[in-house]
C-alpha cells in the first residue's frame, strides 16, 4: 500500500532525444493516493503504456522521479516495488494448473504452503475460479485466463499497486461488462491502489474514481469522470470523452466579449485576459445545447438516431455544431434557433481552458 | 438438373500434384516393393520369392549390428544437439547487429554441401596433416580416426554436432522470439528466477518447435549417408557402418537387389514408426 508520486517525469525511447518530439512522455507530474481506483485514458500512442511500465519498473525513465510513499523507486525492480500487473493479453503458465498459477507469485517468494493455500483459495473465490482450480490453465477460455492473470495480481497481500494494461482487449463484449464490474467490486473489497490503462472511455469512467487523460505524451487532465465531462481542461478531452464529442468553434475575443461571426456568445468564464497572438475557441457539449424559439441561428443538416437520443448536426456560420436531442423530442427542419447553456460554454486558449 | 452442373474439370488442377507424387514417391517405392519379393539372376529374369528376403534380413546379424550402430548414433547426436541447440539459442542476442551476425554464423554449416562437410572433417582430422588430428597428437593424445573405432565415432559425432546443431538453434531461436514480452514481464513481476522462466515459459512455448526439430534431426540422422561415407567410409572395419552405408554396400556393392529392397522397406518402416509414435506422443492432449 502506498501513495505514488511522479515528478517531472520524461521518457524517450531514443538514446539521445533532441526535442519534445523524441519523447514518448513529455512531462508528467501526478500524485496517486493510496487505495484509489485510477484510470489512464488516451488513444493509442499517447504514452499511457510507457507511463505504466515506468511505474511498474519494467522500464527506467529518462528523466524525473517516481516514488512510493516518498521513497524514490527509480532504480528498483518490479519485484522490489511490490507491484502487480495484468497485461493486455492473458499471461498464464500453460503447463501449470490454475491453482499453481495463482500460487506462483507466492511460492517464488518462499511463502509457507499453508498460507499459499489459504490465499489461493480466497483469491479463487473472489475471481470465480474455485471450480477450475485443478484444471490445466492452458485449457481455459480467454476470460478465464485473464481471471488467472488478475488472480495472480491479487494473491499477494503486500502489493502496493495493481496495474491493468488494457486488460479487456481480448474479452468478448458480453463478458467485458461482467469482468469490469468484478474489477470494481474487487477494488472495493481489497482496497489496493489500482491503475487501469485503457483507450475506452466507458471502461475508464466506470472503473475509476479519478481519470488521467493523456494526449501525445502530455497529461491533459486529471479529474473525476464528472469533471472531465463538464469541464474538460483541453479541447482534446472534450473530443475524446463523450459521444459525440464536444463542439469546438473558433471565435473572436475582445474586451466586449466573445463572438462567433459577429454573434455574441455568453460563456462560463467571467474574467479573462486577451492575447491576440493566441487562438481562441468555444467548447460546448451537444448535451448542453437545445433548440429554442430564439437564440443562435443555425441550419439543420442531418439527424442521426442512436435509439436513445438523436444527434442533430447543424451548420452555424459555416461551423459544424452538434446538438443532442432526447428521443421523442421534435427536431425543427431547415432554419432554427439554439440556446447554449452558459454554464457549460467554455472558452479555450490555444486548446487549453481559460481559467 | 444438379447432376448436369457437376464440373469435373477441376480434377485437372490436381493432376500435377498426382503426377509429381507418383513419380517421386509412389512409383519408386513400388519398384522397391517389387524387388523385395523377387529373386533375379540377371538378364532381367525374376522369380517370386515371397517373404524370403524379409526373413533373411530380419534374422541377419549384419543387419542387427548396423541397426544398433544407427540407433546409437541417432540417440547420441539427439542427446547432444537438442540441449546444446536450445542452450545456444537462449544465449543468442535478440536484436541488433550481433543478432544478425550470430544468425549468419549459425546458418553457415547448414549451407555447406554434405560431401564437402565430410571431406573437410576428413582432412581436418587426419592425424599427420590435419589441424585437429595433428594438434591432438602433438598434445600427447593417441588419435587416429582411420584406425581407432572410438576416435572414428568421436569424430563422426563431433562432425554431425558441428553440422546440424545449428538447425536446432535456428528453430529454437525462432520459437523463443515468438514469445511475447508480456510473459517475461509477468514473470519478473511474479518474482520468477531465470530457471523458472525457462521451465515454465520458454520450454513449454518451445515444445512445438522442439518436436519438429527432434523429428527432423531423427529422420536426417537415421538417413545419414554422405558425411560418414566421405569421413570414414564405414570403417575402421565396420565400426561406423550405419544403416544407409550398409544398405548401399548390399545394393550396389554386392548387387543383391532382393535383400537390399527388403532392407530398404524395413528401414523406411522403422523411420515411419518412430516418427509417428514420437509425434503422436508429443501432440497428444494438445488443444487443437
Amino acid at each position: 500500500m502506498a501513495r505514488i508520486d511522479i515528478k517531472a517525469l520524461r521518457h524517450s525511447y531514443k538514446p539521445n532525444p533532441l526535442n519534445d518530439d523524441d519523447y514518448a512522455l513529455k512531462q508528467v507530474d501526478l500524485t496517486w493516493d493510496d487505495g484509489g481506483a485510477y484510470a489512464l485514458l488516451g488513444p493509442s500512442g499517447c504514452g499511457k503504456s510507457t507511463l505504466l511500465n515506468i511505474i511498474s519498473g519494467l522500464l527506467a525513465p529518462s528523466e524525473g522521479e517516481i516514488s512510493f510513499d516518498g521513497d524514490a523507486v527509480n532504480h528498483k525492480t518490479p519485484d522490489e516495488r511490490h507491484i502487480a500487473q495484468v497485461f493486455q493479453f492473458p499471461v498464464v503458465y500453460d503447463t501449470m494448473t490454475v491453482y499453481d498459477n495463482l500460487a506462483f507469485p507466492l511460492r517464488n517468494r518462499g511463502v509457507a504452503e499453508t498460507v499459499v493455500d489459504e490465499r489461493v483459495r480466497s483469491v479463487a473465490e473472489m475471481t470465480d475460479l474455485t471450480d477450475m482450480l485443478h484444471q490445466r490453465a492452458s485449457g481455459l477460455t480467454a476470460d478465464g485466463k485473464q481471471k488467472i492473470s488478475l488472480g495472480r495480481g491479487l494473491v499477494r497481500e503486500d502489493v502496493n499497486v495493481i496495474m491493468f494494461d488494457e486488460p479487456l482487449t481480448v474479452i468478448d463484449p458480453h463478458l467485458k461488462w461482467k469482468l469490469r464490474s468484478k474489477l470494481k467490486e474487487l477494488h472495493q473489497r481489497v482496497k489496493t491502489t489500482m491503475i487501469y490503462v485503457t483507450h475506452d472511455q466507458t471502461e475508464a469512467l466506470t472503473f475509476a474514481d479519478r481519470v488521467v487523460v493523456m494526449h501525445e505524451g502530455w497529461v491533459v487532465q486529471e479529474g473525476t469522470p464528472v469533471e472531465l465531462f463538464e469541464r474538460p481542461s483541453h479541447t482534446f478531452v472534450g473530443h475524446f470523452i463523450g459521444s459525440p464529442g464536444m463542439n469546438v468553434l473558433p471565435c473572436e475575443v475582445s474586451a466586449e466579449g466573445v463572438r462567433i461571426s459577429g454573434v455574441a456568445i455568453d460563456i462560463a468564464q467571467q474574467e479573462f485576459s486577451v492575447d491576440q497572438e493566441k487562438r481562441y475557441e468555444i467548447g460546448i457539449r451537444p448535451e448542453f445545447i437545445s433548440f429554442a424559439p430564439e437564440g443562435l441561428p443555425v441550419e439543420v443538416v442531418s439527424i442521426r438516431d442512436t435509439g436513445r437520443n438523436k444527434i442533430v448536426e447543424t451548420d452555424f456560420f459555416g461551423n459544424k455544431l452538434k446538438v443532442l436531442v432526447p428521443e421523442g423530442a421534435d427536431v425543427p427542419e431547415g432554419k432554427a434557433f439554439v440556446q447554449l447553456d452558459k454554464n457549460y460554454t467554455l472558452l479555450y486558449e490555444n486548446d487549453w481552458i481559460v481559467e | 438438373m444438379s447432376a448436369k452442373k457437376l464440373n469435373n474439370k477441376a480434377w485437372w488442377l490436381v493432376a500435377p500434384v498426382v503426377l509429381l507424387v507418383a513419380f517421386n514417391a509412389v512409383i519408386p517405392l513400388m519398384t522397391v516393393v517389387n524387388y523385395s519379393v523377387q529373386e533375379t539372376f540377371g538378364d532381367n529374369l525374376f522369380f517370386f520369392e515371397g517373404m524370403k528376403w524379409f526373413e533373411e534380413v530380419l534374422s541377419s546379424e549384419r543387419f542387427h549390428d548396423s541397426l544398433i550402430r544407427q540407433l546409437k548414433f541417432t540417440f547420441i547426436i539427439l542427446l547432444i544437439q537438442v540441449p546444446l541447440g536450445v542452450a545456444i539459442a537462449l544465449t543468442m542476442p535478440r536484436k541488433g547487429f550481433w543478432a544478425s551476425v550470430c544468425l549468419i554464423l549459425m546458418a553457415m554449416p547448414l549451407l555447406i554441401p554434405w560431401n564437402v562437410v565430410g571431406a573437410m572433417w576428413n582432412i581436418f582430422a587426419l592425424p599427420d596433416i590435419g589441424l585437429l588430428g595433428y594438434t591432438l597428437n602433438a598434445m600427447g593424445f593417441d588419435y587416429n580416426f582411420t584406425r581407432q573405432p572410438v576416435a572414428a565415432w568421436a569424430t563422426l559425432i563431433t562432425m554431425d554436432v558441428w553440422h546440424w546443431t545449428s538447425l536446432v538453434v535456428l528453430l529454437s531461436y525462432a520459437g523463443l522470439s515468438a514469445i511475447p514480452d508480456a510473459y517475461y514481464q509477468a514473470a519478473r513481476i511474479d518474482g520468477a528466477n531465470a530457471f523458472k522462466v525457462f521451465r515454465y515459459i520458454q520450454l513449454p512455448k518451445l515444445k512445438r518447435v522442439l518436436t519438429i526439430a527432434i523429428l527432423l534431426r531423427f529422420m536426417d540422422s537415421f538417413n545419414i549417408y554422405t558425411e560418414p561415407f566421405v569421413l570414414t567410409g564405414g570403417g575402421p572395419g565396420n565400426t561406423t557402418t550405419l544403416l544407409s552405408l550398409d544398405l548401399v554396400k548390399i545394393a550396389l556393392g554386392q548387387f543383391d537387389l532382393g535383400p537390399a529392397a527388403a532392407m530398404s522397406l524395413i528401414y523406411f518402416l522403422i523411420i515411419l514408426l518412430f516418427s509417428w509414435v514420437f509425434y503422436t506422443a508429443m501432440t497428444r492432449g494438445e488443444d487443437k
